[in-house]
């Protein structure tokens, strides 16, 4: 799979990848996301997902914690626009330092354990910060209110200057809101696929892949597979504290809830939606995910009728009655089917679609239990 | 001494609850080698059973009384549920002991709603990774909550116990400590009652019919099972209804100790995995005595003397507890040697 992959071909991949991401803001435009907000979250998510990525795609560990990393990446990040002023560079200094460390804590603990323990553990120990960071922790986090930055805090850098108005992070002199966020947050994207690509592509990369495939083997042949794991669960990690620092940059303010474990299972769905293993996938299933959960929850019983006011009079009331249950409130309902389906029909994710449609049209018998199926059965074996 | 008894308490019927769904659990995972994140949700369904079956029997007739008026001048209007104008007393006794009674609708829908889930889908995913079905029970939980909440929304839904077990009991005089010192609620009493004989009935179900016999001998060897002729699959399905029943009657009597809202499975799910893992993966009785225990664990850690040596330790014990237990001892307390070790 890699070996037929070039240099040159990557190094393509990587400028047009970079152009798109980009020119977001043109592209999007035409199908109502082409706002700053929602830029900004694909970019972040897309981080968090691609990190994720790096873990469970990679290795085959199924952390169900991940969201912890978030949180204390914007916890992190608060608290260094509380101390040291609104700069965003310092702020992500701090996450990468602090979620890297609970990452080597927590990886160390967790990576003792495979498959459906890891899970456990992972979910145990992200539980555990969650609900520290209600109770016990709340002189630094704030408990249920949640972290902000106020006027009177020492500020450093910047608290004598800015002693009035909004408190919005500035790097340097530029707020980062609107577009100059998005292109921040875009530009650690870019470079975080980057790195995310030089792992794809490097031996430590083929490695993992490897203990995905059968990790006993490669402790038969003598090789310790651990320090591989915690190297991807910390870069992992460090990527998602990352999102969550941005996260705080975008919108100074952090809570608990972040940490919560259903925002571990969204980032197992992205990643899962796009394909994961591959890439591109997490970062597209996660930007398809905030795309919809932004156009559907939007949505109510007004726009829905203006939409099928095509039906005839009978039908549009119990269509309307029905896709209204799967909209606005009910979006969860809607994300909720898709991880099913996803999963059921799709385990590779879209890239695996991809990958079906393009070789039908190429006219090779397409193989209906192709790639993203075929290690099946290697890790069931493995998680025995 | 007052006090350490009240703590054993106030823990045996939160472990009651934790005990029903991890039993459940773990006789899935045994049986059919699946995870299932779905339980939790099935405990919810259990919860919303009681709801249903209250509002139900609860529908009421207005009659318009035109001779009185209300202090507003309209003319009063007398609320009577259908239930008590056609049966009278005995309408009002059901009335009162609705969540109880709801039971008998519980049993009949959690068997079809497990049923369903394993011959729709988990049957599918029997030979899939871990991972998956971890995925797709975890997708199915969030559909089935969402559905529940957009019937009963969002809000909690307090359900009453019935009027002889409503009030606290005074335990203390029981035991032999001083009046007031073990002050307990009846209906948890009820409850821990509950749990108790519901358990003893699986394990008397596993123990003593020809069905609980070849149960117990696929969760030892499957195969060999399906060698001798036995069509083990069609059996797991039952199995995987009894495992939703026990789940949805421990979510039908729970209702009056927590109102019951859509997220209250997921809650449960994840101290119940935490639950099986410590009692050991696959082992009935593990599950059980880790579910009290943990509980009792749970309840002693909300001492404000432990609180005070150890600030927090209350929100994070079980957690704590799994850990340790997964590092030192992977296959948990009573575990089968070599099943799921890694």
């Amino acid at each position: 799979m890699t070996t037929n992959i070039s240099p040159r071909s990557d190094l393509l991949m990587f400028v047009l990848f970079a152009a798109a991401i980009l020119t977001m803001p043109l592209w999007l435009a035409p199908i109502g996301a082409g706002y700053p907000d929602l830029l900004q979250k694909f970019a972040i998510f897309g981080l968090f997902a691609l990190g994720f990525n790096l873990l469970f795609g990679l290795t085959g560990y199924l952390s169900f914690g991940h969201a912890a990393f978030l949180g204390i990446g914007s916890y992190a990040a608060v608290w260094s626009f509380k101390l040291l002023g609104m700069n965003p560079l310092p702020a992500l200094l701090f996450s990468v330092v602090f979620s890297s460390l609970f990452a080597v804590a927590i990886g160390y603990v967790s990576l003792r354990r495979s498959g459906i323990y890891f899970s456990i553990l992972t979910l145990a120990f992200a539980q555990m910060s969650y609900n520290l960071a209600y109770s016990v922790l709340t002189p630094i986090t704030n408990g249920e209110t949640g972290l902000r930055v106020l006027q009177s805090d020492p500020r450093l850098f910047d608290g004598a200057s800015a002693s009035s108005g909004p408190l919005i992070s500035n790097l340097f002199g530029i707020e980062m809101t609107g577009y100059s966020g998005f292109y921040f947050c875009a530009v650690l994207l870019i470079i975080g696929f980057y790195i995310s690509q030089r792992i794809f592509r490097s031996p430590f990369g083929m490695m993992l892949r490897a203990v995905k495939s059968n990790q006993n083997r490669m402790s038969y042949t003598g090789l310790n597979t651990r320090p591989y794991t915690l190297a991807a669960f910390v870069i992992s990690g460090t990527f998602a504290g990352v999102a969550g620092s941005l996260l705080a940059v975008t919108d100074p303010l952090a809570g608990a809830e972040r940490m919560q474990w259903t925002a571990s299972g969204e980032v197992v769905l992205m990643t899962i939606l796009g394909g994961a293993g591959t890439l591109l996938g997490p970062i597209l299933g996660a930007g398809l995910i905030k795309y919809f959960e932004n156009i559907f929850s939007a949505y109510n019983e007004q726009t829905l009728h203006a939409i099928f006011s095509f039906l005839p009079d009978f039908m549009e009331g119990p269509v309307v009655s029905v896709a209204s249950l799967f909209v606005g409130e009910g979006w969860h309902l809607t994300l909720g089917l898709l991880f099913m389906v996803i999963v059921i029909f799709l385990p590779g994710g879209i890239m695996e679609g991809f990958n079906r449609i393009s070789k039908m049209f190429r006219g090779k018998p397409s193989r209906r239990k192709g790639a993203g199926r075929s290690h099946a059965p290697a890790s069931a074996n493995a998680a025995e | 001494m007052d006090a350490i008894v009240l703590q054993i308490l106030n823990g045996l019927d939160k472990g009651g609850a934790y005990a029903l769904i991890a039993l459940g659990l773990t006789l899935i995972f045994g049986t059919l080698g699946v995870v299932n994140f779905a339980h939790g949700a099935l405990f919810m369904l259990g919860a919303f059973c009681a709801v249903a079956f209250n509002h139900v029997i609860s529908l009421e007739k207005v009659v318009v009384d035109p001779t009185k008026t209300t202090a507003w001048g309209t003319p009063l209007e007398i609320r009577v549920p259908y239930l008590e104008s056609w049966l009278g007393d005995t309408g009002a006794t059901m009335l009162n002991y609705s969540v109880p009674l709801s039971i008998l609708l519980a049993i009949p829908v959690m068997l079809l709603v497990g049923y369903i889930m394993e011959r729709g889908l988990i049957r599918h995913f029997y030979k899939r990774p871990h991972a998956e079905q971890i995925l797709v029970t975890f997708g199915l939980a969030i559909v089935l909550q969402e559905i529940v909440k957009t019937y009963f929304g969002a809000n909690p839904i307090p359900q009453a116990a019935p009027d002889v077990v409503r009030g606290a009991m005074d335990l203390g005089v029981v035991l032999g400590f001083d009046p007031g010192t073990v002050v307990y609620p009846q209906w948890r009493i009820v409850y821990l009652f509950f749990s108790l004989s519901v358990i003893g009935a699986v394990f008397a179900f596993l123990q003593f019919t020809t069905f609980g016999m070849v149960v117990r001998a696929g969760m030892a060897d499957r195969e060999t099972v399906g060698f001798l002729g036995i069509n083990i699959e069609r059996r797991f399905t039952l199995v995987f209804a009894i495992a939703a029943v026990v789940a949805g009657l421990a979510g039908v009597m729970y209702t009056p100790i927590l109102p019951p809202d859509y997220h209250m499975g997921m809650d449960f799910l994840v101290l119940s995995f935490v639950v099986v893992v410590v009692g050991g993966m696959g082992s009935l009785p593990g599950a059980v005595s880790a579910g009290f225990l943990l509980g009792i664990l749970q309840s002693f850690a909300s001492m404000n003397e432990v609180k005070t040596i150890l600030p927090g330790i209350d929100q994070i014990i079980i957690y704590l507890v799994a850990v340790i237990i997964l590092l030192v001892r992977p296959r948990g307390l009573m575990g089968r040697k070599g099943v799921m070790e890694t």
